[in-house]
This record gives structure tokens, C-alpha cells and sequence, in this order.
């Protein structure tokens, strides 16, 4: 017992322990630890870029000097402050949240539909969720809470339509077909896209935002919009978190799973309900973002196994890391010109699926 | 078959199938089957291809709705459980299940365990336990951190009846557990199904070869469309006249020269002798 406990706290496993669940890691530290580290710098590296030539050391201290209990005596112009806090701070968390909702989602669909190229961009939730937020845009309803209020509403509603139609093709009697998830995905991202591109054209005015949906960007990211945004994201990620170990068992066949105890109906349609909200709302923030969920739970798995448990947190946490990244390389490749960052995640990702496809290190693609 | 007394039904009798009737898209696959089976028994089930054997085992794990008939396990009707309730007590292991190729074998028989784990549940030392007792009986100890996609048919087999075992079940149902295996593991996985069964879990198996059914099972069951034909011991069962009505083909039964087990082969093999 001793050996086992000892084992343990050492991050080994126990002789008699089944099971890669504590499995060592990286220096000792826990995989979700190092998760942190990582998008910690990443921020902090990201709060120290941009227009304003403000020094790095200056930058983060202003912010730092704002928790209680730290006073840092930095003298710096108020303008600076106003930038670092509310023009750079917002747009990194702006940028953080949608990462790890989209990497999150993504890992979330993947573990629902058993396929490894689930994600909301893939899928066609991405371009649903943009579809019902344009329609939001240029509906006469009250835009409500900062012109933002019925967006991630609309969003949800276009990315479970998406969803559930690329669900619906690809079921074949019990399974689902890889091929036919992606392809059916293809055709609706496609078809919603299109519908969006319309409403852009002949929406005048009030259809000038939509062009920000069509290739993800953040330069419209407040804080308003993160503190609408933020309980969407929570709900969405607590429902799907309750299931983490459940979709360990979903790993198997449907039969084994309901062999094992697991309502299986009942525990796809809550997750993919939650993933659909995290990614929507995701969507209304930014606009269409692709390949962040198919790119960074890829990696972690890699890195760290298959475990939802760990996967989850961890795909949000690198998947915020990555996006940060993004969207810093997204203001400084033509700086001062802005590169949308859909475009940069689209170049990074659009190779990398090929060569998952063509290499397919991809359980159980045909 | 005798009429056991009444106590004796309760206290021995694990499985019970009274009159099922079984259709699929509207195809009549079970029409009317009887089969008890007993703590500590292997039964075999066999039949020719489209008998209704696969889908006697779904039935058994409540996953289809019967027609008519009723299915008990323990003395409580099918119906009468939860899914995690009956996944505590009915195991199964598929002809062809399915799990991702990078999925490692102690993780896939850990998963064993989750009917007994509460949603947010984490595995305990008693559960990793289990798991590995769960190999060590199997025979796959030795492959507990391989993936799947590196193992071989049997050890794949043997991880997948792991799996099963660490649901700590009453009652195991397998479909062709042996099948495109090589006679040495085929041997190794009813061993290990014979001790299961000494140990107490009674084990319904769908088998293919009716002589590697009559040398490892307790009773066999012959299923023909969709009926029971003929339940019994081996030798009473697989005689060749039953076999040859069943099966349509000329068949000689013969005994195994040490253990009397019978052995079926196609009287061809004499004829052109």
C-alpha cells in the first residue's frame, strides 16, 4: 500500500495500477500545470506587442500594479494604462477564450462522433454559428446588451442546426461514418456560407459587421462582450466536463458503451449541446476561426494521451495558448495592417489536416 | 430437461429465457426460445449462420425489444434493472468490438469499471486492482501497456474479455470469442472461460465449431431458426443426425479418442478416403 502511495506521489504507476491515467509527464509536473505555464507566458508575451511602443517590463507591471496588494511604483503616461488594460488586455483574453473554446469544442465533438477530424470548423458548426449570428446582426430585434445580446443566442441556434444535420447524413443504422461526418460537415459549411455572404451583400449598413464573421478577427473584442459571452462559455464547458470520463467509455463502440451502463442518446445529445454552445459562443465573439479544434487536442493527445479527463482542460488551455499566439502573429505580419486571424490559424491548419489525412495517424479513419 | 424444485431455481439459476420472440426490421430472427442457464455453466450456443445466436446474446443484454417472451437475470425481469445495475451484473464481449488503435490495454479494461463509478468518479486502487486481477486472469498481464493496434487476434480477444471480467459479472455472453484464431489460442481462451465459470460466473459463449462446443462447454444449445432444437449435454446434443438436420450437410460425429468429447467433421473427409 505504501509502495502504491509512494508510486503515486511520484507521478509512477502503481504495480498494481491499470491504466495510463498517471501516466508520468514532462519534469514532474502535471500535465495541466505545464498547460498554464505555457499560455501564462504566451499572454504575457502577447500584452507586450502592439501599436504603442510601450517597453515589455512596463507593460506587465501596469497590469500587475492593478491586483490588490501590489504597488509597483510605475510611473508611466495614463494613455498607456488605458491601451495595456483596455485595448490589449481584453483582446488576449478575447482571444484566449475563443481558443480554448474552439480547441475544447473540438475535442468535445471528436470524442462524441469518435473521429479525430471533428472540429466546429469541419463540421460546419462554425459556419452555422455565423450564419445565425448574422441573421442576429441584421434582424430588427433589439441587439440588446452592447449590440451584442442576441448574437450567441442566434449562433447557438445556427451551430445546432449544422450539427445535427451533419449528424443525421452520416448515421448509418448505429455508426457514424468518418468520411460522411466531414464531407456532410463540408457541404453545410459550405451552404451556410454562402447564405452568409448573402445576407452580407444585400444587408447594407447594419450587415458591415458580418464581414468580421467571414474571416475571424478580434479587433471588436471589449470587455462588454466578454462579460456577455463568458456565462455562455462556462455552461457550455461545466456540461460538457461532467462527461469527461463518460466519453472515455464513447471511445468504444455504442453497444460496449451501453453494454458498460452508459445512456448513450442521452449522453452524445447533452455533450454535443454543450460543445455546440461553447463553440457558438466562441463564434460570436471572433467569427469563423477554423482548425484550432482540429489542431491543438491532436497535439495533446499526442503529448498526453486520450484521457477526456485531461484531454479537456488541456485542449482549452493550449488551445488558448495557440490562438493568442495567432492572433499576435496576425497584427505583426503586415503591421500596421491587420491580417484577419482566421487567415493565420486557415495557414497553419489547412496543411496540417492534409497531412493527417495523408499520413493518417488518425485512429479509425477509412 | 427435469423440473428443479423450486428453491433450486432461485439459488442456481442465473439466466432465463421463457418464449422470446425477436424481430429486426420486421423479420422474425427469434421465434420462441427457451434456454436457462446456471451459475458455474458454460453453454454453448451454436448454429448454423443466421440461427439468431448474435442476436439471442443482444437480446440478453436488454439492448432489443422483444416481441413477446420475457428474460430474467437473477429472477428479476430485464426491464427491471438500470442500465449500471445490469451492466454490474451481464457482461458481453462483441464478435468484432471496436476501440481507438492507441488506446492501451489496461486503459481499455479499466474501462470495465464504469459501472460502478459515479460521473465524476475517479477509479480507486480498488478499481485498478480489479482491472489488473481482470488481466492476470486473462492472460494479458504482460500486455498492459500496449496499444491495441499492436496486439495480435487472441490477445486482442483476451483484452477485450478482460474488459468484461472487470465488470465483475454473474453472468458472461460471447460472441464467437474464438473465431479466425489459431487452434493454441482458441484452447488458451475457453481455459480461461472453464475457470471463469469454476469460479462461479456462468458463461453463455456463441461458438462456431461444435467440436471446440463439445469439448470445453458444459451444455450446448442448437439454434435453427430461431428456435432451440435440441439443449442438452454434448454428446446428446451434437449426435449426427441433429447435427446433419440442422446443418444440411453430411456430417460424421465421432469421440475424441481421450476425452469422449464428440468431434464433428464433414463425412466428405471419409468419403474420398
Amino acid at each position: 500500500m505504501t509502495a502504491e502511495q509512494t508510486a503515486e506521489q511520484e507521478g509512477r504507476a502503481p504495480i498494481a495500477t491499470a491504466g495510463s491515467y498517471a501516466r508520468p509527464s514532462l519534469a514532474g509536473l502535471g500535465p495541466v500545470t505545464i498547460g498554464w505555464v505555457v499560455l501564462m507566458l504566451v499572454a504575457a508575451v502577447a500584452l507586450t506587442q502592439g501599436a504603442a511602443d510601450i517597453p515589455a517590463r512596463t507593460a506587465i507591471g501596469l497590469l500587475l500594479e492593478r491586483l490588490p496588494l501590489v504597488d509597483l511604483n510605475i510611473t508611466a503616461p495614463a494613455s498607456w494604462e488605458r491601451i495595456i488594460v483596455d485595448v490589449r488586455l481584453p483582446r488576449v483574453l478575447a482571444a484566449g477564450a475563443v481558443g480554448a473554446a474552439l480547441s475544447f469544442s473540438g475535442a468535445a465533438y471528436q470524442g462524441v462522433f469518435r473521429n479525430p477530424l471533428a472540429d466546429p470548423f469541419l463540421l460546419g458548426v462554425a459556419a452555422g454559428a455565423g450564419l445565425g449570428a448574422s441573421i442576429a446582426i441584421v434582424s430588427p430585434l433589439d441587439a440588446g446588451t452592447y449590440g451584442f445580446g442576441w448574437v450567441p443566442v442566434f449562433a447557438f441556434a445556427g451551430a445546432s442546426v449544422a450539427v445535427t444535420i451533419a449528424y443525421a447524413v452520416s448515421r448509418v443504422g448505429r455508426a457514424v461514418s468518418n468520411t460522411t461526418l466531414i464531407l456532410a460537415g463540408v457541404a453545410v459549411s459550405s451552404l451556410f456560407g454562402s447564405a452568409t455572404s448573402f445576407i452580407l451583400i444585400t444587408g447594407g449598413e447594419s450587415a458591415r459587421p458580418i464581414l468580421t464573421f467571414l474571416f475571424g478577427s478580434f479587433n471588436t473584442a471589449s470587455w462588454d462582450r466578454l462579460v456577455v459571452a463568458t456565462p455562455y462559455l462556462v455552461t457550455g464547458a461545466v456540461i460538457v466536463a461532467l462527461f469527461g470520463r463518460i466519453l472515455n467509455v464513447l471511445q468504444l463502440d455504442e453497444e460496449q458503451a451501453a453494454q458498460l451502463g452508459v445512456d448513450v442518446t442521452k449522453v452524445k445529445l447533452i455533450v454535443l449541446v454543450g460543445a455546440s454552445l461553447v463553440a457558438a459562443t466562441a463564434v460570436s465573439i471572433a467569427g469563423v476561426i477554423g482548425f484550432v479544434g482540429l489542431i491543438v487536442p491532436h497535439v495533446v493527445r499526442m503529448l498526453f494521451g486520450g484521457d477526456y479527463r485531461r484531454l479537456l482542460p488541456l485542449a482549452a488551455l493550449l488551445g488558448a495558448a495557440f490562438l493568442i499566439t495567432a492572433d499576435v502573429l496576425a497584427r505583426m505580419l503586415l503591421s500596421p495592417q491587420e491580417v484577419p486571424v482566421g487567415i493565420v490559424t486557415a495557414a497553419a491548419g489547412a496543411p496540417f489536416f492534409l497531412y493527417l489525412l495523408r499520413t493518417r495517424r488518425v485512429d479509425g479513419l477509412r | 430437461m427435469t423440473a428443479p424444485t423450486a428453491d433450486a431455481v432461485v439459488s442456481t439459476t442465473l439466466l432465463t429465457l421463457n418464449d422470446v420472440h425477436v424481430s429486426l426490421d420486421g423479420v422474425r430472427i427469434l421465434a420462441g426460445v427457451d434456454l436457462t442457464l446456471d451459475r458455474g455453466e458454460t453453454l454453448g450456443l451454436v448454429g448454423p449462420n443466421g440461427a439468431g445466436k448474435t442476436t439471442l446474446l443482444r437480446a440478453a443484454t436488454g439492448l432489443i425489444e422483444l416481441d413477446r417472451g420475457s428474460i430474467e437475470v437473477d429472477g428479476e425481469p430485464l426491464g427491471g434493472f438500470s442500465r449500471l445495475d445490469l451492466a454490474r451484473r451481464v457482461a458481453v464481449v462483441q464478435q468484432l468490438p471496436e476501440a481507438p488503435a492507441s488506446m492501451r490495454v489496461d486503459d481499455l479494461v479499466l474501462l470495465g469499471r464504469n459501472p460502478y463509478l459515479r460521473l465524476l468518479g475517479r477509479e480507486s486502487h480498488h478499481d485498478h486492482a480489479i482491472a489488473h486481477e481482470a488481466m492476470v486472469r486473462t492472460g494479458c498481464g504482460d500486455l498492459a501497456t500496449r496499444t491495441l493496434g499492436t496486439l495480435s487476434g487472441g490477445e486482442r480477444r483476451r483484452a477485450f474479455i478482460a474488459r468484461a471480467l472487470a465488470q465483475e459479472p454473474a453472468l458472461l455472453l460471447l460472441d464467437e470469442p474464438t473465431a479466425n484464431l489459431d487452434p493454441e489460442a482458441q484452447s488458451a481462451i475457453f481455459e480461461t472461460l472453464r475457470e471463469l465459470a469454476a469460479g462461479g460466473v456462468g458463461v453463455l459463449v456463441v461458438v462456431h465449431d461444435l467440436t471446440l462446443a463439445g469439448a470445453y462447454c458444459d451444455r450446448i444449445a442448437l439454434l435453427d431458426g430461431g428456435r432451440v432444437v435440441a439443449a442438452g449435454e454434448p454428446r446428446q446434443v451434437l449426435t449426427a443426425e441433429s447435427v446433419a438436420r440442422v446443418y444440411g450437410a453430411r456430417v460424421t460425429v465421432m469421440q475424441h479418442p481421450e476425452s469422449g468429447a464428440p468431434v464433428v467433421v464433414p463425412a466428405v473427409l471419409e468419403a474420398g478416403r
